[in-house]
C-alpha cells in the first residue's frame, strides 16, 4: 500500500473514532471502545516489532503494566501531578526496555521470546507480591482520573477522543516509519540479517529502535489505562495478555497496521460475548491462532485483499459474458 | 602497496579443528577485478566472508584504502564502501523490486531517524533521491521494468541481476561478488562478464570475485589467487596462473576432491 492509500485509511478511521460515541446506546459500549483503543496502540507497536522486524515479543503485557503501576503509584502514593506521573511511568518504560532490548537483541534466532516472556514473569510476580506498593493481588485502587494540563477528562466522552487522537497519533508514526527506510531495513533484517548487514543496517541498533518505539507505545497505553479505570489489578498485566496481543498482531495479518487494529478491537470485544462461559476464550483465542495459520497466514488483512480481488474479478467476468 | 584497495595480511580462520584458512595474504589493486579460485572447500567464500565481515579471522590484519579493518563490523565496512552479493542469494524476498535495490543505499543515503518517524522534509527529500539512484542502478543492469514486481517472483537469474543493482545502488569502491555465475546458463554468463567488466568502467569500481566457472575468471580477471585446503598455491595473472603445475595439480591431479 502507498502512503496515499494509508494516510487515506487513517482519515478514514479517525472518522470513524470520532463519529462512533454518537451511535453508542450507553457507557457500557464506550468502556469496550476506550479498551479496544489502548489494546490497539500495545497491537500497533507489536505490529512494527514482530511483524515486520521479526522480533517476538511475549512479555509486552508487562510494559503495559509497568507504565499503569508506575503512573499510578506515583500519582496516589507519592502524590506527583497525573502528567508528571504519566511522563515518568512512560519514560521508566522506555529505560526498563532499553535495559531488556539490549542484551537479548544482539543474539540471533528466538532469543528475545524467551527473555521476554521470563521480563513478563517477573513483573507480573512483583505486581503480584509486592503488595505495599502495588496492592498485591486485590488491585490498586484510587487513581486519579486521567487529567491534561491541569483540566480533569471527567467525562468518559472526552477521554476517549483524547484516547482515540492519541492511537491515530501511532498509526500514523507508524506509517511514516513503515514507508522510510527505517521501516524497509526492518523488513529487509527479518528476512535475511546477513544481506542487511551487508547492506550496511545496523541491526542491532535497529531491532532495539523498533523494540524500545513498540514498549513505549505498551507504555502509554498502560499509563492511559491506570488512569482511565482508576483501578488496576495483576490479572490484566500477566502473561495471557501478551499472547492476546500477538493474537491480535496475528488475526490481523502481521505486516498490515489497520489489520492489528482490527485484530486488537475483535480480541477486545470478543469476551465479551461470552461472558457466560468462563475462561473459554483462552481455547478460542488458541483455536484463533491455529486456524489462521492453516488458512489465514496473511490474517484479515490478506483475507480482505484476497475478498476483494475475487469480487473484482467476478465483477469484471460479469461485465464481460 | 599504496594502490592496493585492500589487504590481507597472515588471515588466518579455524572452525573447530577445521584450519579454514591459513596465513592468507594478498592484495586487491584499485580498478582491478581480482578473482579467487579453487577446489571446493579449499576456503573462498570463507575468505570472502572475512574480507565482509561476516566471518572474524583468528590471526591476521585486513586493510582497506590503507585503513585498518579487522575488528570493524560488517555494517561498518559497508558504510566505509565494501559490498557483497552472496552465493546463495540473500534477496529481501517479500519486498518489490525497487525496495530491494533501495537497501543498497542504507548506508550511504542516510538521516537521523526522527526525521523518518515524523516524514519530515529532510525524510521525504532522501527517499526521492534513493528512489531516483535506485531506479538508475536497475537501469543499469536492465531491469526497470521490473521495479515493482516482487522479488521472489523473479527467475532466478534475475535475482542474480537484483543483487547486484542492490550493491550498485551503495556505489561501492570495493565490490565483493561471491559466484556471480552459479547457477547460469552459458548465454546468461556471457552477459554477466560484459556486465561485470561494464560495472567496472563505468564506476571505476575494483571487484574480488569468487568465482567456479574458469572461462569467466579467465576472461574478465586482472590478477588470480588460487587457494586449496586453505592455503594459498599460486597468484598471479590468468595466463601465469593457468600454467602453473601446482594449480594444474590441484585442479586435476588432486588424490581428494
Amino acid at each position: 500500500m502507498s502512503y496515499r492509500k494509508d494516510m487515506i485509511w487513517l482519515a478514514f478511521f479517525f472518522g470513524v473514532l470520532m463519529f462512533a460515541p454518537m451511535l453508542l446506546p450507553n457507557n457500557y459500549y464506550l468502556t469496550i471502545l476506550i479498551l479496544g483503543c489502548l489494546h490497539a496502540m500495545n497491537a500497533v507497536g507489536l505490529c512494527l516489532l514482530v511483524g515486520h522486524a521479526g522480533q517476538i515479543s511475549l512479555g509486552h503485557a508487562g510494559f503495559y503494566g509497568l507504565g499503569a503501576y508506575t503512573s499510578a503509584y506515583l500519582s496516589t502514593t507519592v502524590g506527583l501531578s497525573v502528567g508528571l506521573s504519566m511522563l515518568s511511568g512512560v519514560a521508566l518504560t522506555v529505560v526498563v526496555s532499553i535495559l531488556v532490548g539490549l542484551p537479548s537483541l544482539k543474539l540471533k534466532g528466538h532469543y528475545l521470546a524467551m527473555a521476554t516472556l521470563g521480563f513478563g514473569i517477573i513483573l507480573s510476580i512483583l505486581f503480584n507480591e509486592t503488595v505495599d506498593i502495588t496492592g498485591g493481588p486485590s488491585g490498586f485502587v484510587g487513581i486519579p482520573r486521567l487529567s491534561l494540563f491541569g483540566w480533569e477528562l471527567s467525562k468518559d466522552v472526552t477521554l476517549y477522543r483524547a484516547v482515540a487522537v492519541m492511537l491515530c497519533l501511532f498509526v500514523w508514526l507508524s506509517f511514516n516509519l513503515l514507508h522510510s527506510r527505517v521501516g524497509r531495513a526492518l523488513r529487509a533484517l527479518h528476512t535475511s540479517e546477513r544481506a542487511a548487514e551487508a547492506m550496511g543496517v545496523d541491526i542491532a541498533r535497529y531491532k532495539l529502535l523498533v523494540f524500545v518505539l513498540s514498549a513505549a507505545f505498551s507504555g502509554i497505553a498502560g499509563v492511559l489505562y491506570a488512569h482511565y479505570l482508576t483501578f488496576i489489578a495483576p490479572s490484566s498485566f500477566g502473561f495471557m495478555f501478551s499472547v492476546e496481543m500477538i493474537v491480535m498482531v496475528v488475526l490481523g495479518g502481521m505486516l498490515s497496521v489497520p489489520g492489528a487494529i482490527v485484530g486488537a478491537f475483535f480480541v477486545t470485544v470478543l469476551p465479551e460475548f461470552l461472558r457466560a462461559f468462563e475462561n473459554i476464550e483462552i481455547l478460542l483465542f488458541g483455536a484463533i491462532l491455529v486456524l489462521c495459520m492453516m488458512f489465514l497466514p496473511d490474517g484479515m488483512a490478506g483475507g480482505w485483499n484476497k475478498l476483494w480481488a475475487w469480487g473484482k474479478a467476478r465483477l469484471s467476468g460479469a461485465a464481460h459474458g | 602497496m599504496d594502490k592496493a584497495i585492500l589487504g590481507c595480511s597472515g588471515v588466518a580462520v579455524r572452525f573447530g579443528g577445521v584450519q579454514a584458512l591459513a596465513d592468507i595474504h594478498f592484495a586487491a589493486e584499485k580498478g582491478e577485478i581480482t578473482a579467487i579460485i579453487g577446489p571446493n572447500g579449499a576456503g573462498k567464500t570463507t575468505l570472502l566472508n572475512v574480507i565482509s565481515g561476516m566471518v572474524t579471522p583468528s590471526h591476521g590484519t585486513l586493510s582497506f584504502e590503507g585503513r585498518d579493518i579487522t575488528s570493524l563490523p560488517a555494517h561498518k565496512r559497508a558504510w566505509a564502501g565494501m559490498v557483497r552479493t552472496f552465493q546463495n542469494l540473500e534477496i529481501f524476498s517479500n519486498m518489490t523490486v525497487l525496495e530491494n535495490v533501495t537497501m543498497g543505499c542504507h548506508g550511504r543515503l542516510t538521516v537521523p531517524a526522527w526525521h523518518s518517524l515524523l516524514r519530515t522534509p529532510r525524510s521525504r527529500r532522501l527517499e526521492d533521491e534513493v528512489r531516483r539512484e535506485a531506479l538508475d542502478a536497475l537501469e543499469f543492469v536492465g531491469m526497470s521494468d521490473l521495479a515493482q514486481a516482487t522479488a521472489k517472483d523473479l527467475p532466478f537469474g534475475k535475482q542474480r541481476l537484483l543483487e547486484l543493482a542492490r550493491a550498485l545502488a551503495a556505489r561501492p569502491k570495493l565490490l565483493l561478488l561471491d559466484e556471480p555465475a552459479a547457477g547460469l546458463n552459458i548465454a546468461e554468463t556471457q552477459l554477466l562478464a560484459d556486465l561485470i567488466l561494464r560495472i567496472r568502467d563505468t564506476y571505476n569500481l575494483s571487484i574480488i570475485l569468487v568465482e567456479h566457472d574458469m572461462e569467466l575468471v579467465m576472461r574478465i580477471s586482472d590478477s588470480i589467487l588460487v587457494l586449496c585446503f586453505g592455503q594459498t598455491i599460486s597468484r598471479g595473472t590468468p595466463g601465469q596462473v593457468q600454467k602453473d603445475p601446482t594449480v594444474i595439480a590441484a585442479y586435476l591431479g588432486g588424490d581428494e576432491d
